[in-house]
């Protein structure tokens, strides 16, 4: 039984008419993937490899070389939440923030909640530098943290 | 001063100010069909005349760049636009799209015009989701209104925009390392020559231009280049290897102020203007000790240093290692520059892509000398070892394919040399200041 489904295997495909090789469908695909199921795991790596005619080798090299994705070892929550520590936030109590984040749900940087709800981690400048310090849950940004408004906000995700 | 009326942010807080509709009733797309029916090369001479250079971090001049592509080559040719945004302390190009994403895409428009491309790629870091969202929308406006697509306005001129979502990664706004992760592979920069423009993307002719300069593109093509050339600072008299810092530039203001924020001024401005004037000046009633010029690889100004005009030539002069992305961040005189410093460091070792060794294991080395000086285990010969592998990495040195590596030198090279006191009574007090929130990380 293929790991992929025919959905996921077809917004992959619809993805080759942006590019003039399927190379250049690794990230696309890699996302896909990884938004859907949580993490990329080997037999869907083969699937991606198969469908871009790469070695599934290829496709790993380039998956791990982003931190981002993960694999099945270490699946994602039903949310992740990025706390920054870049400086703009550090200097603004962002290292702080995700210390107390840690502690109230018991969990450690990387690490998902117990209900599987989302996974919690550091990230480097979010980009978000005039709000700091600030989180993404997600890829959606809020600004002016703090432990309370994150609070908040998880409890309505 | 007269009080500068912004151009690039003129449109941000207008109601709807994403839609199609909204930037035609302000005059966005006005003038396209003339410019999509001039001679590419007179569009690029527009550019290099202006003055115009990149606003991503390196400065080079604009036009010059296009001019370096192949003549008469059969294409295709790409225009990669680097909207991975990750320099810490920047985040104007993420305010341009996600308040104003016409005014981007007509700059691509413009410049794929210029540069004879039907292609271009929008290489956005995954974590500006909004961004994504706004452009996604405002990319299939233009589609569904004829600015996209064949024969775009009856000019016969063809172009497709595709946004692209890297996966957070800093070295993907290397113009090479993007290119390369585009493809599909891990960003490893590609050594130069050959440079982009001669084989980038897909081995083809490719042109990498910054978010901020393709929204300048559109207003010198709307305004005009003596428009762009009245604002900012002329070359210094005598010096032919300036070319200037013309026109206006989106600062970013951050860290320990009471108002961060971006704003835009003619280029020039001192540290101390944005901080007072702009940034509501340092927080808490304090002084600033040191400022970052233009993200954290360009180093740091102290504070005798806060007069240095922030144009293209200003941090060279104090030491540092340029403008930058014109990100400034302020560290007020509370702050002790070993932990800052830290800080940067612990982020390029993070964010160094490892294919060169002295740019790898150089990043990690640093950190660690500098973890050991922060749980009070440091020597003093540390400060010359730190100073000595900084002063062996990057291209500057030699020894490295991209400019990584020099920019997590620098900041290294500039605290030791302008804090020296700060390091030298932290290593001997024996104190440490590694927080729990640190070691939490640090265990993980």
């Amino acid at each position: 039984m293929s790991v992929l489904s025919e959905e996921l295997r077809e917004r992959i495909l619809a993805e080759f008419p942006k590019y003039p090789n399927k190379r250049a469908v690794t990230l696309p695909a890699l996302h896909i993937v990884h938004d859907s199921m949580r993490c990329v795991s080997v037999g869907a790596i083969e699937e991606i490899a198969e469908l871009l005619e790469l070695h599934p080798s290829e496709v790993h090299d380039t998956m791990t070389f982003y931190n981002f994705f993960k694999d099945e070892k270490h699946a994602l929550g039903r949310h992740r939440i990025w706390v920054c520590r870049s400086i703009s936030c550090a200097l603004r109590g962002g290292e702080e923030l995700l210390e107390q984040l840690a502690h109230r749900y018991g969990v450690h940087p990387g690490q998902t909640t117990p209900d599987g709800k989302f996974t919690l981690e550091f990230a480097e400048c979010l980009g978000a530098c005039e709000g700091a310090p600030c989180i993404l849950v997600n890829d959606e940004c809020h600004m002016n943290m703090t432990e309370q408004s994150t609070k908040e906000l998880i409890d309505r995700i | 001063m007269p009080k500068f009326e912004p151009v690039l942010l003129a449109r941000i807080n207008r109601p709807n100010s994403t839609s199609l509709e909204t930037y035609r009733q302000d005059g966005g797309y006005g003038r396209l069909k003339e410019i999509l029916s001039t001679d590419p090369v007179e569009v690029i001479n527009v550019v290099k005349d202006a003055g115009l250079r990149g606003r991503g971090g390196a400065g080079f001049p604009c036009g010059v760049k296009w001019t370096f592509l192949p003549k008469d080559h059969p294409g295709p040719i790409y225009l990669c636009v680097n909207a991975d945004e990750s320099e810490p302390g920047t985040f104007n190009n993420r305010i341009l799209m996600e308040k104003d994403p016409h005014q981007l895409i007509e700059g691509i428009m413009i410049a794929c015009h210029a540069i004879r491309s039907n292609n271009a790629y929008l290489y956005l870091r995954y974590e500006y989701g909004t961004s994504y969202r706004v452009l996604s929308a405002a990319v299939k406006e233009c589609y569904a209104a004829g600015l996209l697509g064949k024969n775009i306005l009856g000019t016969g001129f063809n172009l497709d925009i595709v946004l692209h979502r890297g996966a957070g990664a800093y070295i993907c706004g290397e113009e090479t390392g993007l290119i390369e992760s585009l493809e599909g592979k891990r960003a490893w920069p590609r050594i130069k020559p050959p440079f982009p423009a001669i084989e980038g993307l897909f081995r083809k002719p490719t042109i990498v231009n910054n978010v901020e300069t393709l929204c300048c593109v559109t207003q010198i093509l709307r305004r005009g280049g003596d428009w762009f050339k009245s604002i900012g600072v002329p070359p210094e008299a005598g010096n032919l290897r300036d070319p200037g810092s013309y026109g206006p530039k989106l600062y970013c203001v951050s860290g320990h102020v009471n108002n961060p924020c971006c704003v835009e001024l003619p280029l020039g401005v001192t540290a101390r203007e944005l901080i007072e004037e702009h940034a509501g000046g340092v927080w808490k009633g304090r002084k600033a000790k040191a400022v970052v010029p233009g993200g954290i690889s360009m180093g740091f100004l102290s504070d005798k240093e806060l007069d240095t005009k922030l144009d293209f030539a200003g941090p060279g002069k104090v030491g540092c290692l340029g403008l930058g992305t014109a990100a400034v961040v302020v560290v007020d005189d509370h702050t002790n520059m070993v932990d800052v410093l830290y800080n940067c460091c612990r982020f390029m070792s993070h964010e160094s892509c490892g294919q060169c060794t002295p740019c790898r294991e150089g990043t990690n080395w640093m950190t660690r000398i500098l973890e050991r000086i922060r749980t009070g285990q440091g020597k003093i010969e540390d400060l010359n070892l730190l100073t000595e592998v900084a002063g062996s990495m990057g291209i500057i040195p030699g020894t490295t394919i991209c400019g990584l590596s020099d920019g997590a030198a620098w900041p290294v090279k500039n605290a030791i040399s302008k804090f020296r006191g700060d390091f030298e009574e932290y290593i001997n007090s024996g104190r440490s200041t590694v927080t729990s929130a640190q070691k939490l990380m640090a265990a993980h």
